[in-house]
């Protein structure tokens, strides 16, 4: 915010980077060459619905496109305990480029209806083979990613955060500032 | 260029910038009126004028670099993580959502034990800004939608540092009301000594100086006054609109600020009165006169009026759902 938006209160909202999402594809090979972790093929996108109708027409007109995708399971739509909205997609294990471009199609959806403020993040669900659950997290406002790895009973395994990041350092631009890494507990599709 | 449906509100721009530069304006022939009588007198005056300008310099810093502490000492609260119990829990998983929406850092984040549902926002900048809400604002009363919609106006009033503003804004009261308070205690003193003494002819000169200033500092003080308290519900205009625009809930805030705002006519006065001090930085005026003098308390408020604030929330509605 510049010194006049300040001196005048006023906030401009903030629009989401969406381009970055497609460096996904090659950090799940990465990560699965380096942790064992696979995709799972569940991914998301979070965003805080608005209100009116302008919005519930093309929350709406969304879950029509995504649920026309061939060989998809269709859409699930949840609303957390924070009253955010979650689209869910599925799509095989391997095919983690199909899903980018499901969850792609809703953020330009929002984007192109003016609700592009609106967009909170995206998380794609990852497994190793000893069933530890990891999200690879997309904050829309910064254009960075950070690993959230949840454990029984709301805690994080940090140190495999860490690890994560470490091996995704080169291919996806990790969120530096650690305390923007907020935990998603009971994230739809992790 | 993406679609966008935000809308500044011109007007309320305005009317802000208006206010601060009168504030300004009045600063200036502050100044000004003092420098031209007490360079006409003899430079007796000038301690008068140079104490009240250092001490409100000193009172104006302090209050703004330790404004968290006073803040939270004031209303005693406490700074919590995410894993103190389930309201913190609840507190900093709204904080955390809000900030990634707006692409704000983390402020920390605190609860008051206190009766009235209420929160603040304080910190000399966004690194040191505390968010805090008190713990009846917590217990389930406002649902999960109203909670956000008042943080976000909280994490507004921080985005627009609204404390520094307020602080700069308010320096010239304190200087004109310290002033005020120094050439009382100096006519009262060195004046009635002056006159024991019987030095008529040395006074003369000396005794309408102060006069001067007293009536200068009255008068700017009742001016500044007004136009700061003016400011103030205009920062809280903007930072119901900023708020309303994150969430995307206009509905959700203005039903947040009737709960808020009708739980308030039920306090016990102890609560009220202790509350007091910390009144500019509440998300709802702790402290608030109806009935007869209601007029004239809107004109002293900090905050705008309960209608004022939903009728421009449902402006905002509107122009969502088009």
């Amino acid at each position: 915010m510049g010194f006049l938006d300040t001196l005048l209160g006023r906030t401009k909202p903030v629009q989401p980077k969406l381009d970055a999402l497609f460096a996904l594809p090659s950090a799940a090979i990465t990560l699965e060459a380096a942790a064992g972790f696979k995709p799972t093929g569940a991914g998301s996108v979070c965003f805080r619905a608005a209100e009116g109708r302008a919005f519930s027409e093309i929350e709406k007109d969304v879950r029509q496109l995504l649920d026309m995708g061939a060989g998809t399971t269709p859409v699930e739509v949840t609303t957390d305990s924070y009253s955010y909205t979650w689209l869910v997609c599925h799509h095989s294990g391997d095919d983690v480029e199909a899903l980018v471009t499901d969850l792609h199609a809703v953020n330009s959806s929002l984007v192109d209806g003016g609700f592009g403020p609106q967009l909170l993040c995206t998380l794609v669900a990852f497994r190793d083979d000893s069933g530890r659950r990891l999200a690879i997290v997309y904050l829309f406002k910064r254009g960075t990613f950070y690993p959230f790895a949840p454990l029984d009973g709301e805690r994080r395994d940090n140190a495999l955060e860490l690890q994560v990041r470490g091996q995704l350092g080169s291919d996806l631009k990790i969120e530096p500032d650690l305390s923007r890494w907020f935990p998603v507990w009971g994230a739809p599709g992790l | 260029m993406a679609k966008t449906r935000y809308a500044p509100d011109r007007g309320l721009i305005a009317r802000m910038g208006l206010t601060m530069f009168l504030l300004g304006l009045v600063f200036v022939a502050f100044i000004l009126v003092l420098y031209l009588v007490l360079s006409a007198a003899h430079a007796s005056g000038a301690a008068i004028v140079f104490f009240p300008i250092l001490l409100a310099l000193v009172l104006g810093f302090g209050s703004f670099y330790w404004s968290d502490k006073i803040a939270l000492r004031t209303a005693q609260a406490v700074i919590v993580g995410p894993q103190d119990g389930p309201q913190a829990a609840q507190l900093h998983g709204v904080v955390d959502r809000i900030c990634a929406l707006a692409d704000m850092p983390k402020p920390r984040v605190a609860i008051a034990p206190s009766r009235m549902p209420n929160a603040f926002a304080t910190g000399r900048n966004s690194k040191m800004a505390v968010i805090c809400a008190t713990s009846s604002l917590l217990d389930g009363r406002l649902n999960e939608q109203e909670l956000e919609g008042v943080l976000a106006h909280e994490m507004s009033h921080v985005a627009h540092k609204d404390v520094a503003v307020m602080t700069i804004a308010s320096f010239i009261g304190i200087v004109a009301a310290l002033l005020v308070r120094f050439a009382f205690y100096s006519e009262l003193f060195g004046g009635g000594g002056g006159r024991g003494r019987g030095g008529n002819s040395n006074n003369g000169g000396a005794l309408p100086v102060v006069l001067i200033v007293l009536v200068v500092g009255i008068v700017v003080y009742a001016i500044s006054f007004l136009l700061i308290r003016l400011l103030s519900r205009y920062r809280e205009l903007s930072a119901d609109r900023s708020g309303a625009l994150l969430t995307g809930q206009p509905s959700a805030l203005a039903s947040a600020l009737q709960k808020v705002s009708g739980d308030m006519a039920r306090i016990p006065t102890k609560d009220l009165r202790a509350a007091e001090p910390l009144n500019a930085f509440y998300f709802a005026p702790a402290f608030a006169r109806g009935g007869a003098g209601a007029s004239l308390s809107a004109l002293f408020s900090t905050h705008p009026s309960l209608d004022r604030r939903l009728k421009e929330l449902a402006k905002i509605s509107d122009q969502l759902a088009r």
